[in-house]
């Protein structure tokens, strides 16, 4: 456990306050040159960072949007075409919170992935793993509230969607749905209740993102060998060392952000959502945004009930479709749980690594299913999909960490006596 | 391990084998066409742009609206002020009530929004057979590949295949989803009498009322092309500097030193 | 930080190895300064706002001796069309005599003597004073009477008695054609 340094400014007023608020010596033991960090971590490290950039850069966005978004149904579309036509630079800020919803979440998905393959969520980071989890959750009811904002064909239809999941639930369903609608379909107090609650959350994040980091200065970073810091020689500052490869990783991601944002600012959107929402007419396929696709390729793979076919059903096929959704994320929180091998690392771990492999072909396959039309062979591979997602966590992982022979571990950190198998 | 493997071939193998099917009622894919707006240095072509402003007056306006478009931006097509307050003139706009509490109508303004053909949608299905022709502000970015997409529409009407079975007062057209669209075709050689002698032909108009609509649909195009461009170039030096400056930092890393070893 | 500095020290090529972290420095700061523009020029008025910012009145209905409230950028604008008399009113007080020195001629237009066009505010606390519409109370002046606090204006809009500090402000405005007035 990192030892706490307190900040000693030479500056006489800085001092003033250091006494009184010691602000300074918080960063200086979190990402300052006091943070004694693993000199070993890889690129795949810089994701953190960039997904707390994204953070700060969607609130902002997001705020200044909010100046000019009327939450009513019958202006919020027009008021998004106002945006976008006289706001100065009103395009270009509400194109940067439109992909920037993407790139935070490709931050976060990439940041996720990186966790899950170097063994980032067990001992002692369970805690610093499981709020991250909350991060993700919290994310995902965000980006979906905000997408209902502009009011479009999309909007409109994904929001009924997604809120007529929790009609699944037995007994009170259709009631907590016309709670959660305000009356009796998707309307003016749904979207004013979105808007409320989308400008509240990321707050929210943003506390949640300090206990995340809390967590993260109690158990020390974990590193891509997965080995413990064995002595100071493992560790250098945080500042300047990974202060600069952040920021030159900002500038490679900020580089594709802006790519997108200039050149292709609604490759990541659907067309339907520039046709103002209208009750009475679906679009011809309602496709979440891309991030959301793997969780509604499970949701959608899941057409059968739970019990004995013609003797009894226990969970009817549309509830244990949505719980099927839910469960593939709230899986992530008993992970520490169920991967319980010693070594952290996938590089020491021959048949993990191809196991994780699998799962992140999965994933894109996942994703893909997601988009397309429940039609053919679709349901079929959406079935196998799901299953091998459920089984990498609930089966391969607890059977690999029992059975599986793990490479020898190198010496320490400053000196990998043992070549890693890659 | 190598079952796995091979798993994961066969898996990938057999859904990307599938991708093509279901694209069988979506419409016939778009002409592609080389747009002047396209591309990360694309611009509007004024002059197309302003002669498909002349198609959307004459023909298009009578049946579809273009609500979020105001008369002063046409400054952005290059027409001075008082050619468009001449052009606004052209229409009636509802005024302020009088002093005796009755509606009135006053010629547009700049400032106003080109008003819509009908007063509502009832009004608007009631003349076109119980289709609603669509507001055209946004087309090109409601629909997949849209500037293609509404450019194909224009000059893909055709005579029904003998096998087809064409709905009463629907028109052929195979860019159309269902193949069959309620509007007939709507340009024909000669429709406009263009300003500036460009000879009107069907695909001519077509393409000028695309870049018309182009610009409706995006008017921040040009600026975002432009700023984008500035953009790039600065984040791509940013990132070599800070390329170069994290290799400097991080040399006596690389070398192995301890910096908690005083 | 004694650890980085160090390390800089024990090396040869100290300032061009500094030059380029302060470059890099300076242009993520340039950067990130540039880029908050956006966010700050979002607030100045729009597109559709500045559209708005100047009105074109016809003022062909307006009779000699009486005057009409416009509403111009969210305000009250009085134009009057002044009889011969008022002129000659507004001409004939001492300049100097005035709360806020300024003569008749500074506040119209040359040759349209006839046009007072102000700004229906009071420069005391921004009440719409009275006096434009047929039967309301002029003042002592025959202009405009603010029955907030009771100042009195003239037939130029000139403050002459009351807590107003200012005359009542001539908003920029031309005259398109003889029936066409443009303010803003």
């Amino acid at each position: 456990m990192a030892e706490w340094k307190a900040a000693k400014p030479e500056n006489k007023v800085l001092g003033w306050v250091e006494e009184r608020l010691p602000i300074l010596s918080l960063v200086n033991n979190v990402v300052g040159p006091d943070t004694p960090t693993p000199r070993n971590l890889n690129y795949w490290w810089n994701f953190g960072s960039l997904a707390g950039l994204m953070l700060v850069i969607q609130i902002i966005s997001g705020v200044v949007l909010a100046m000019h978004y009327a939450a009513t149904t019958g202006v919020a579309f027009d008021s998004v075409e106002r945006i976008m036509r006289d706001v100065n630079y009103g395009w270009l800020i509400r194109y940067m919170h439109a992909n920037g919803a993407s790139f935070f979440f490709i931050a976060v998905y990439i940041h996720i992935f990186r966790g899950l393959y170097f063994g980032s969520y067990k001992a002692p980071r369970e805690v610093l793993w499981m709020l991250g989890v909350v991060i993700f959750l919290l994310m995902m009811a965000t980006a979906f509230m905000g997408y209902v904002l502009p009011w479009g064909q999309m909007s409109f239809w994904g929001a009924t969607v997604i809120t007529n999941l929790f009609s699944a639930i037995p007994m009170v369903g259709e009631s907590i749905v016309q709670l959660l609608w305000g009356g009796f379909s998707v309307d003016n107090p749904t979207l004013n209740r979105f808007f409320s609650l989308h400008y509240l959350l990321p707050f929210v994040i943003a506390g949640v993102v300090i206990l995340h980091l809390w967590a993260k200065k109690i158990s020390d970073s974990g590193n891509p060998l997965g080995i413990d810091v064995k002595s100071s020689a493992d560790q250098i500052p945080f500042h300047p060392f990974y202060t600069v490869k952040d920021a030159f990783g900002a500038g490679v991601f900020f580089f594709v952000f802006a790519m997108f944002i200039f050149y292709m600012p609604n490759a990541l959107g659907h067309p339907d959502n520039y046709i103002p929402a209208d009750p009475l007419v679906t679009p011809p396929s309602i496709v979440p945004e891309w991030y959301f696709l793997p969780y509604y390729a499970i949701l959608r793979s899941i057409d059968f009930p739970l019990g004995i076919p013609g003797v009894f059903e226990l969970v009817d096929a549309k509830l244990l479709g949505v719980l099927a959704m839910f469960a593939s994320i709230l899986v992530w929180l008993l992970l520490p749980w169920l991967d319980t091998s010693k070594v952290r690392s996938g590089n020491f771990r021959p048949l993990f690594k191809w196991f994780f492999a699998f799962l992140v072909v999965d994933m894109f396959i996942l994703t893909w299913l997601g988009a397309q039309k429940p039609e053919g062979n679709i349901p079929l591979y959406g079935k196998i999909a799901t299953a091998y997602y459920f089984a990498y966590f609930l089966v391969i992982l607890p059977v690999l960490s029992r059975k599986e022979t793990t490479l020898p571990l190198p010496e320490s950190i400053s000196n990998p006596v043992l070549k890693p198998a890659e | 391990m190598k079952l796995v493997k091979n798993i994961a071939i066969a898996l990938t193998l057999g859904t990307v084998a599938l991708t093509g099917a279901n694209a069988a009622d979506a419409g016939k894919h778009p002409l592609q066409i080389d747009w002047s707006f396209s591309g990360p240095l694309g611009k509007f072509d004024q002059a197309s742009a302003q002669r498909g402003w002349q198609v959307y007056k004459q023909v298009c306006s009578s049946c579809h609206g273009l609500k979020y478009f105001r008369f002063r931006n046409l400054a952005d097509i290059g027409y001075g002020e008082d050619m468009i307050k001449a052009f606004a003139a052209e229409y009636e706009v509802p005024g302020d009530v009088d002093d005796f509490g009755d509606p009135t109508v006053r010629p547009a303004e700049p400032k106003d929004a080109f008003p819509s053909p009908f007063p509502n949608e009832n009004a608007a299905r009631a003349s076109n057979g119980g289709a609603l022709p669509p507001d055209l502000s946004l087309i090109n970015k409601a629909r997949h590949d849209g500037a293609n997409y509404v450019y194909s529409l224009l000059v893909g009407y055709d005579d029904a295949p003998a096998d087809f079975e064409l709905g009463a007062g629907m028109n052929y057209n195979p860019y159309f989803k269902g193949s069959q669209i309620a509007m007939a075709e709507p340009l024909f050689e000669g429709a406009v009498d263009y300003e500036d002698g460009t000879p009107a032909t069907q695909e001519q108009m077509a393409k000028d009322v695309v870049q018309f609509l182009m610009y409706v649909a995006e008017p921040s195009l040009e600026k975002r092309h432009q700023m984008g461009i500035k953009v790039l170039i600065f984040l791509a030096l940013l990132t070599i500097l800070l390329y170069i400056s994290m290799k400097v930092i991080w040399k006596p890393v690389k070398e192995g030193k301890n910096f908690y070893d005083e | 930080m004694s650890t980085l500095e160090n390390t800089h020290h024990e090396e040869d090529g100290v300032t061009r190895r500094d030059m380029i972290h302060v470059g890099a420095g300076v242009m993520a700061g340039v950067g990130a300064v540039a880029s908050l523009w956006p966010f700050i020029d979002q607030m100045n008025p729009a597109a559709d706002t500045l559209a708005l910012a100047s009105i074109e009145i016809d003022i062909s209905q307006i009779d000699t001796g009486s005057a009409i409230i416009v509403k111009w950028r969210g305000k009250p604008v009085f134009i009057r069309h002044r009889t011969a008399e008022e002129i000659s009113e507004a001409n004939a007080v001492a300049v100097a005599d005035l709360i806020d020195r300024q003569t008749d001629e500074e506040r119209v237009q040359a040759g349209k003597e006839e046009w007072l066009v102000v700004m229906g505010v009071c420069t005391h606390l921004g009440c719409v004073p009275l006096g434009t519409k047929t039967g309301e109370e002029k003042g002592d002046y025959g202009g405009w009477f603010c029955p907030c606090h009771g100042s009195h204006y003239d037939t130029s809009g000139r403050i002459r008695k009351g807590p107003a500090p200012k005359n009542l402000e001539v908003p920029e405005y031309a005259f398109l054609t003889d029936t066409t007035l443009k303010i803003g």
